[in-house]
């Protein structure tokens, strides 16, 4: 049984790449286009194993998608990693503030991407 | 196409939303409406398009993307105000960043002149430190023939670099309870840190307390590492960099023994023979800091290899995305709006024998027929609504040429748009594109006035084109309407009459003179300028709309303004049209052609030459083409009195009189191919069937008028068209 990441992100593209680096890794991927789909994801699909998601987006954005994941028991020990596009580190404090575990910066690669997941993937 | 080219062109596509968003977002700052949705949606779209440009290396597009998106956050985060010279700057880098955008999808770089500039304008607004200057574009701007080149440093990560010497590192490790909170795993870190080199570990559990003061989500072991390795502490650091400050970490390099040298040079050596096992060979280690510990874990890089598992079966599981949209080829609508079309005739003719049946009008079978009338109308509506698409796309597109056009021709001008929201067929709105393009060039190139001319005449000097659309009565109508000096009048026709369009002593209505700019041949400007002319008239939009099936208009007042309204119909798919007979044949002519109606009078039909005719209506005179005869159903001319006539006004405004027999009705009809499901016949546009199940061709009225042409043209020329 493959682990599942939900990818959270609002760019069609940037989930078509997730989705083809993980399902190139073995991973199963489930898909959401903002925080709040994302939420809804989680209480309807299978719990992810990894979560990756995108920090800007519209309706609920990144940080306050992982806030609210951190709140529910349910889903506070899934692994979030953040997609930040410079290795900013304001973005990577304040998402670690909200609750991220790691995160990756864009434009990624897939060796990248994969490494990272393995690394918080229990 | 591969998956890579896919996503590529998933990104432009997306590229194309995110430009739409990015200027209506700008449009409705410039008007002052710049709360934060408005901002957050503005940053958001250049922040994707930077994104996914990135994934693809088109460095010019991260680089414009990236001083853009910079001014944007500054608006967003209130260091910058969306002044209006601000936005001014933002609208243009928006158009610079579609032509990027546009470029890169060609598989081009756009000209640096092009970009450049505006890229510093934006860098003096933004005011982006000399640091960031270097990451993000100095370097590159400083030697335009540099190319950057992928370096790829993977090896350096590779095991035992023969190069570098194992070393023995301690590790003392504390996890604080915010590691825990945020989902972070000692034992995963250890995980990663065996990846490494060999290592043991003590864990420290004398923190822990006893089962009833447990907290669960408390931090209470601490760990110490001896890692045997030959990266660097740089790197063992990295593995911590998640959590980082979420810990208490401390890495202490311990000099090697000598003999870890040999005995890895050992197990190198034995690995690149091919040998079974390191662990033969495997040293003695050193006692960790703290025996004592209660706990101990040996692990060990060749441990650690859990890949996901096998990626045939991953990729048969995966999950399609869920959201709120799908796309669908377009053939599958096609097919469905045509089975559609299918029912709509079906259901006609049952109702037809039904009533033919003689069933009683409040009978259950009528009753439920007109459910069924009702149910299949509003499939119909359903089913083209799929097709429908909102204007907005199209309205976008002309506030870029309202700003060039302005910037041009040196005059001042805003766009206002209206009824974005209204919806046409795909086709209809692709196809409108260029008709409209050239009537906003031609509203501000002709329509409007210099701001010096505009302030002499007491108006503002920043001029408007109004751009709106309504739903009115089944069709849509698009008005594109200018606040400037109106049509000369006088000019329009000085330059007809010298074109040979009518005759110098014609009498013309403020109307009339008004239509002529619609004639083929009809320009105004003596030399063809780039921004109106583009060497294309009105009369080519007239085409366009027509071609559609649709109608243009203009209403003028000098001094004012003028306006042209167009009227579309919401779908390609079916025609308005009045069925008519003759000969016992029964045929349809698009209702979009018709002027008007009327039974002639005796003395109004004249005989010209041996078979040609025209009818006198109102002072003029118009060619009467017979239907019937021309079409080869009957070879003797019908009785002109006792037919009636239908007055039709093709390409180039020529009005021309159809003679039918009787007109039986007015309705929406199915259009069917006839070239798909027979081939090309001469003067037929396509074909319906009627509600009793037989097959009507609708009139190609063009090409009907042009062929009959050829008999009464010299009737024509005699005779000055007033219209």
């Amino acid at each position: 049984m493959s682990k599942v990441i939900l990818t959270v992100d609002d760019s069609r593209t940037m989930r078509d790449m997730l989705n083809l680096a993980l399902v190139e890794a073995g991973y199963r991927v489930t898909q959401a286009v903002d925080g709040l789909h994302g939420l809804e994801m989680l209480r309807g699909e299978e719990t992810p194993h990894v979560i990756v998601t995108d920090l800007n987006m519209p309706k609920l954005d990144g940080f306050g998608f992982i806030e609210a994941v951190r709140r529910d028991a349910r889903f506070r020990a899934i692994p979030i990693l953040v997609l930040t596009t410079e290795s900013d580190g304001e973005k990577k404090n304040r998402a670690r503030q909200a609750g991220a575990t790691g995160w990756i910066v864009k434009p990624f690669d897939s060796v990248k991407l994969v490494d990272a997941i393995r690394r918080v993937a229990a | 196409m591969d998956t890579m080219a896919t996503i590529k062109q998933t990104f432009f596509q997306e590229c194309e939303e995110q430009l739409a968003e990015l200027e209506s977002g700008l449009l409705a700052m410039n008007e002052g409406f710049a709360d934060p949705e408005t901002v957050n949606a503005v940053f958001r779209a250049v922040h994707s398009i930077k994104g996914g440009a990135g994934a693809f290396r088109l460095d010019d597009l991260v680089r414009f993307a990236h001083i853009f998106e910079t001014v944007l956050d500054q608006i967003r985060i209130g260091h910058l105000a969306p002044a209006p010279e601000i936005m001014k700057i933002s609208l243009r880098a928006a158009d610079v960043l579609a032509d990027l955008v546009a470029a890169a999808r060609d598989g081009e770089r756009l000209d640096e002149a092009k970009w450049l500039p505006v890229l510093e304008e934006c860098r003096a607004l933004s005011d982006i430190p000399e640091s960031e200057r270097g990451d993000a574009a100095g370097g590159i701007a400083a030697a335009p023939d540099f190319q950057p080149v992928r370096a790829n440093f993977d090896d350096i990560d590779a095991p035992a670099a023969p190069d570098r010497a194992q070393r023995i590192f301690t590790i003392h490790f504390k996890p604080k309870r915010e590691l825990y909170g945020n989902a972070n795993e000692s034992v995963l870190l250890l995980r990663e840190l065996a990846r490494l080199g060999r290592m043991t570990v003590a864990c420290d559990a004398t923190a822990l307390p006893l089962l009833g003061e447990l907290d669960a989500d408390g931090a209470y072991f601490a760990w110490t590492i001896e890692l045997a390795t030959t990266r660097d502490e740089a790197e063992i650091r990295e593995v911590f960099e998640f959590v980082e400050g979420d810990c208490e970490l401390s890495i202490d390099c311990v000099a090697a023994p000598p003999q870890q040298d040999v005995a890895a040079l050992i197990r190198r050596v034995q690995a690149e023979m091919g040998a079974p096992s390191a662990s033969a060979a495997s040293p003695s280690h050193q006692a960790p800091a703290n025996a004592g510990a209660p706990l101990r874990l040996v692990a060990s890089a060749e441990a650690s290899q859990d890949r996901p598992a096998a990626k045939a079966d991953a990729a048969k599981d995966e999950i399609a995305p869920s959201s709120a949209t799908i796309r669908v080829a377009f053939d599958r609508v096609d097919r469905l709006i045509n089975l559609v079309g299918e029912l709509v005739i079906n259901q006609a003719m049952l109702s037809q024998r039904i009533v033919e049946a003689g069933f009683a009008s409040g009978s259950a079978v009528i009753v439920g027929l007109d459910e069924l009338q009702q149910l299949t109308r509003e499939i119909q509506e359903s089913v083209m609504a799929i097709r429908a698409q909102p204007v907005k796309s199209l309205f976008q597109r002309m506030s870029r040429i309202v700003r060039e056009v302005a910037d041009a021709t040196g005059k001042s001008a805003r766009l206002k748009t209206e009824g974005e929201a209204a919806e046409i067929d795909k086709t209809v709105v692709e196809r409108l594109a260029d008709p409209l393009t050239h009537l906003i060039r031609n509203a501000i190139g002709h329509g409007l006035e210099t701001p010096q001319q505009r302030a002499a005449r007491g108006k503002p000097p920043e001029g408007t084109v109004r751009l709106s659309a309504t739903h009115r009565s089944g069709r849509v109508i698009i008005e594109v309407s200018d606040d400037g000096g109106g049509i000369d009048r006088a000019r329009v026709r000085e330059v007809a009459i010298r074109r040979g369009l009518i005759a110098e002593e014609a009498q013309l209505t403020d109307s009339e003179i008004d239509n002529l700019i619609f004639l083929p041949g009809f320009s105004t400007v003596a030399t063809l300028s780039n921004i109106s002319g583009r060497g294309v008239g009105m009369d080519v939009v007239k085409r366009s709309i027509l071609a559609l099936g649709g109608r243009i208009a203009i209403v003028s007042e000098p001094g004012k303004g003028s306006t042209f309204t167009m009227s579309l119909p919401l779908t390609l798919a079916v025609l308005d049209g009045m069925v008519v007979s003759t000969s016992g044949q029964t045929l349809v002519v698009p209702l979009t052609a018709i002027v008007e109606t009327l039974r002639p009078r005796s003395g109004d039909v004249h005989a010209l030459g041996m078979d040609a005719q025209v009818l006198a209506i109102r002072g003029s005179f118009v060619p009467l083409i017979d239907v019937g005869q021309a079409l080869g159903f009957r070879s003797a001319p019908a009785d002109p009195l006792t037919s009636v006539v239908i007055l039709i006004e093709t390409e180039g405004r020529a009005r021309n009189a159809l003679l039918v027999d009787a007109i039986q009705d007015q309705r929406q009809v199915v259009i069917k191919s006839l070239e798909a499901n027979y081939r090309h016949v001469p003067d037929i546009a396509a074909a319906t069937i009627l509600g009793d199940g037989r097959v009507a061709l609708i009139l190609d009225v063009d090409a009907l008028v042009a062929r009959s042409r050829g008999i009464v043209a010299q009737a024509d020329l005699q005779f000055a068209e007033a219209g």
